[in-house]
């Protein structure tokens, strides 16, 4: 442990700290454009000059340094306020002054770093360099004049977004930073070198010229555009969501989002239902809410309750979803399905959907088994964890399924699920790496168990698991990967049936069910409901209305407060930044409205708080918020042979995959762009 | 949009070139084959007649398995890879101290009354001409160097000449063009003339 002194100030440092470490931790702020504390160390800004004794009588770069037993370290000295004016002036040489008609102004880093430790006068008068703009895709707008070469947008596209898209072409004073042919970026996690730009030289293109930060109100909230359950802070101006960035969690998104997280956001201000419609002679009409609730209770009147079923979306929190499932069960019905995409989970145990390793524990993971899963698109912020783990802690991944390019290195097993059968028979190869490693973990994707033998898949899963040592005391690697942020609350709240979807649009078809609530399900046909009353409520008109009766307007995810489960089971509280659009309500209250009015009963809450109460006491691990929870093992899945026979992985557009960013024109243009790229390469689906 | 490399048409190295980038990867240690990058370009640039195109970086970034932007970081980092199509004969005239105060400006004058242009090729794609930082062979300046033989201690009609044999599609022996021996002094040797007899005997 070095102990060193800085500012005359005595601290101790982990061993491998960096001089710049060291200030953070003595509460001594170090100014710096270059370096990250989540990217590799570049050194070349050369803000954070520092005087370290002993050593050569000149400002050291205390990011590069590091912390050495009896250092002298001084902040504060004129040398150090010298070299810091030095170099702002160098920066600001070609950096040009045009903060007022800058997207970066107010929340910029040379701006605040020129006003704290800047000369306030510079003595060049000569012109400065321009440099032409860059295409770089509809996400990431370039104004590359402003750049000041910090290279933390190449550094970040290579380490973490893991496709090396960015990089910095000549040389000297003539350096630009661009892509191959200015081609657009393809990573789905490329938004993030926005926030990493220090200055205004990446920001982003659909909130461009919108807003300054000063006038956005500021709300910290939860992601559910898939199911990591990304922290993030929703930047509202009056009653329009203007952008979504990140929040710093280290368990579970670091301080990366995805772009679907960030930029689907004006898919909020699009397609909304915004009032109640009634099917009036096969036409949907504008309604009240009185007429809307009198139309279903009309349309469910005399019903018994096993001729009612419901499916819940894949979006929604769970007090709307609780809410659902109590007003279903006041109707007499409890066929509530919450598996849109058919995968064959096990409600008898909680470990058997879970994330058990966590996304902080892939880190310590050294085997890990893809089956059927392709996180790059599934989970995109996880699977940056994925690539961490493989660059620093020798991760080796393997995959059972399509090879699909996942931006590392993955050993390709083959797409035939029954590799699974022959790992637990010991007559794989793997079957020794599993045994050899660890800390292996298996990842259970969900169109794996989507698969007709998706049980069995999951019982292969299960005994993989226990046979080869992915369980031990602290230690769970069997992992179940979600795309849904709903869908983990869904199945603890026990919402799944026999025949699951498939089941319920087969009745409906075949005229066994005659009523269908659909609560925000869109990722479904809703054909077969033609001859059935649908009850629609959701935030978006997308393909869940198509064939409603009814059609109820709901809160989308930033307009209600409410707690959403991620893939781990962690508890995660959202807020509401902005206020739903015209009659729109947020979900529970809509329940609790119709209950009164279609009877039997009203629902046993008449305020949020009655209904938190409620819920706790259905789910009482609730209470744990921001927990990983260690569920209990068990038996799950069901015996059978797995078929021999390919993954089915149907090619899902990562960016259409919900009714707000299908509603988003800016996911639109990537989905297009995307759609070219692989045509053009012959990749397509 | 920033013109900063051309295209080509469909690239692919030669069956003799094929067997040269299997030498060169295998000077380097596993795992690292990606060194290999300036070499190949090299390799690529010289059968492509003198420029790399976008169909070359691509093929380079296929072959070493690395990401097409670092190709063409290299590629553009040096000088030495021309990105652009360029004149048959690459004049690149050295105009550094020791050659300027030798009359490098003479030879750029025969070049520029040849027709050459600093940074640009004829229209008959024969001839492009850089000025270029020192080339290492001070002891005969000024010198030029033309794709890849030097000429040296030349002054206004002996640059010309090269030009005019060149247009007339013979190559000029390399090196001195005033009669000496490589480096040796002008007009034979200036000490331990014993040792050679022939200079002795001059005397």
């Amino acid at each position: 442990m070095p102990k060193l002194t800085i500012n005359g100030k005595e601290i101790e440092v982990a061993p491998g700290s960096t001089i710049l470490q060291a200030c953070e931790e003595a509460g001594v702020e170090i100014p710096r454009f270059c370096y990250h504390e989540r990217l590799s160390v570049a050194g070349n800004c050369r803000m954070c000059l520092v005087e370290v004794k002993p050593g050569p009588p000149k400002p050291q770069a205390s990011c590069a340094l590091p912390a050495a037993d009896g250092q002298e370290v001084r902040t504060d000295t004129p040398m150090v306020k010298k070299a810091r004016e030095g170099v702002l002036e160098f920066l600001l040489i070609n950096h040009p002054l045009d903060c007022p008609i800058c997207d970066q102004g107010g929340e910029c880093d040379l701006q605040d770093e020129t006003m704290a430790y800047g000369r306030g006068a510079k003595r060049y008068d000569e012109n400065k360099r321009a440099v032409t703009e860059k295409n770089m895709g509809p996400l990431v707008k370039t104004i590359m004049t402003r750049c000041i070469h910090c290279t933390r947008c190449i550094r970040f596209s290579e380490e973490v977004a893991g496709v090396t898209e960015i990089g910095a072409i000549y040389r000297g004073e003539n350096m630009q930073i661009t892509t191959y042919l200015e081609q657009a970026m393809e990573s789905e996690l490329q938004g993030n070198v926005i926030d990493l730009c220090p200055v205004g030289a990446l920001t982003s293109k659909p909130y461009a010229f919108n807003a300054r930060p000063w006038e956005l109100i500021k709300t910290e909230s939860i992601d559910v555009m898939d199911a990591v359950g990304s922290n993030i802070r929703i930047d509202a101006r009056g009653r329009d969501v203007m952008r979504i960035l990140p929040r710093n969690h280290d368990d579970v998104n670091e301080e990366w989002i995805s772009d679907k997280t960030r930029f689907a956001c004006d898919g909020l201000l699009k397609g909304r239902l915004d009032r109640p419609y009634v099917k009036r002679d096969g036409k949907l009409v504008e309604a009240s809410w009185a007429e809307a609730f009198a139309a279903i209770k009309d349309g469910i009147s005399g019903l018994d309750g096993s001729r009612i079923a419901g499916l819940v979306g894949d979006l929604n929190e769970l007090e709307g979803t609780y809410a659902f499932r109590e007003l279903l069960k006041n109707l007499g019905s409890s066929r509530i399905e919450c598996r849109q995409n058919g995968a064959a989970y096990d409600i008898r145990q909680r470990a058997s959907y879970l994330f058990n390793t966590g996304i902080a524990g892939i880190e310590e993971a050294d085997f890990c088994l893809l089956v059927g899963a392709n996180p790059r698109h599934e989970a995109a912020i996880l699977n940056a964890r994925i690539l961490k783990a493989t660059r620093h802690r020798g991760l080796k991944v393997a995959n059972i399924g399509p090879a699909l390019d996942q931006t590392y290195a993955v050993e390709q097993l083959g797409d035939d699920a029954a590799i699974l059968s022959d790992i637990l028979a010991g007559k794989h190869p793997v079957a020794k790496k599993l045994a050899a490693a660890d800390r292996p973990m298996i990842i259970l994707g969900e169109q794996a168990l989507a698969r007709p033998d998706g049980a069995a898949i999951l019982k292969a899963g299960h005994d993989i698991a226990e046979k080869f040592g992915l369980m031990s005391l602290d230690w769970n690697g069997f992992n179940v990967l979600h795309s849904a942020a709903a869908r983990v609350g869904a199945l603890d709240l026990g919402l799944v049936c026999d025949g699951g979807v498939e089941g319920i649009l087969a009745d409906a078809a075949s005229g066994a069910l005659k009523a269908v609530f659909l609560l925000g399900a869109d990722e479904i046909n809703p054909s077969r409901l033609a001859d059935c009353f649908t009850v629609y409520i959701g935030s978006h008109g997308d393909h869940g209305v198509q064939q409603a009766d009814v059609i109820l307007p709901a809160a989308a995810y930033t307009e209600k407060p409410g707690h959403y489960l991620n893939l781990e089971g962690r508890v995660q509280l959202a807020n509401r930044a902005v206020f739903p659009p015209g009659q729109a309500r947020e979900d529970w209250t809509i329940f609790r409205a119709l209950s009164a009015e279609i009877g039997p009963a009203p629902l046993p809450f008449d305020s949020i708080n009655d209904l938190h109460s409620a819920l706790y006491e259905a789910l009482p691990h609730l209470a744990d918020v921001d927990v990983r929870p260690q569920a209990q093992w068990g038996d799950f899945g069901s015996d059978g042979a797995v078929a021999r026979g390919p993954i089915p992985l149907k090619y899902i557009d990562f960016y259409q995959s919900n009714p707000i960013a299908r509603a988003s024109k800016t996911m639109a243009e990537c989905s297009a762009v995307k759609r070219q790229k692989m045509e053009a390469t012959g990749t397509h689906g | 949009m920033l013109n900063v490399i051309e295209s080509g048409g469909a690239f692919n190295f030669s069956d003799e070139n094929q067997e040269k980038i299997k030498t060169i990867l295998a000077k380097y240690p596993d795992g690292r084959q990606r060194s290999a990058v300036m070499p190949l370009l090299y390799l690529a640039q010289a059968q492509n007649g003198g420029w790399v195109s976008s169909e070359a970086v691509e093929k380079i970034a296929e072959i070493l398995s690395l990401p097409r932007i670092q190709v063409i970081e290299v590629a553009t980092f040096y000088t030495m890879f021309n990105l652009k199509p360029i004149g048959r004969y690459h004049v690149q005239l050295c105009g550094t101290t020791p050659c300027w105060l030798r009359g490098s400006d003479e030879v750029m004058r025969a070049c520029k009354d040849m027709g050459l242009e600093k940074g640009k090729s004829t229209d008959d794609m024969l001839f492009h001409l850089t000025e270029v930082e020192c080339l290492g062979a001070c002891c005969n300046a000024p010198m030029v160097q033309i794709n890849d033989d030097f000429y040296e201690d030349l002054d206004y009609d002996r640059m010309t000449a090269i030009l005019k044999a060149l247009k007339r599609g013979e190559v000029p022996p390399p090196g001195p063009q005033n009669g000496r021996q490589a480096s040796a002094p002008e007009g034979g040797p200036l000490v331990l003339r014993d040792m050679v007899p022939a200079a002795a005997d001059k005397e």
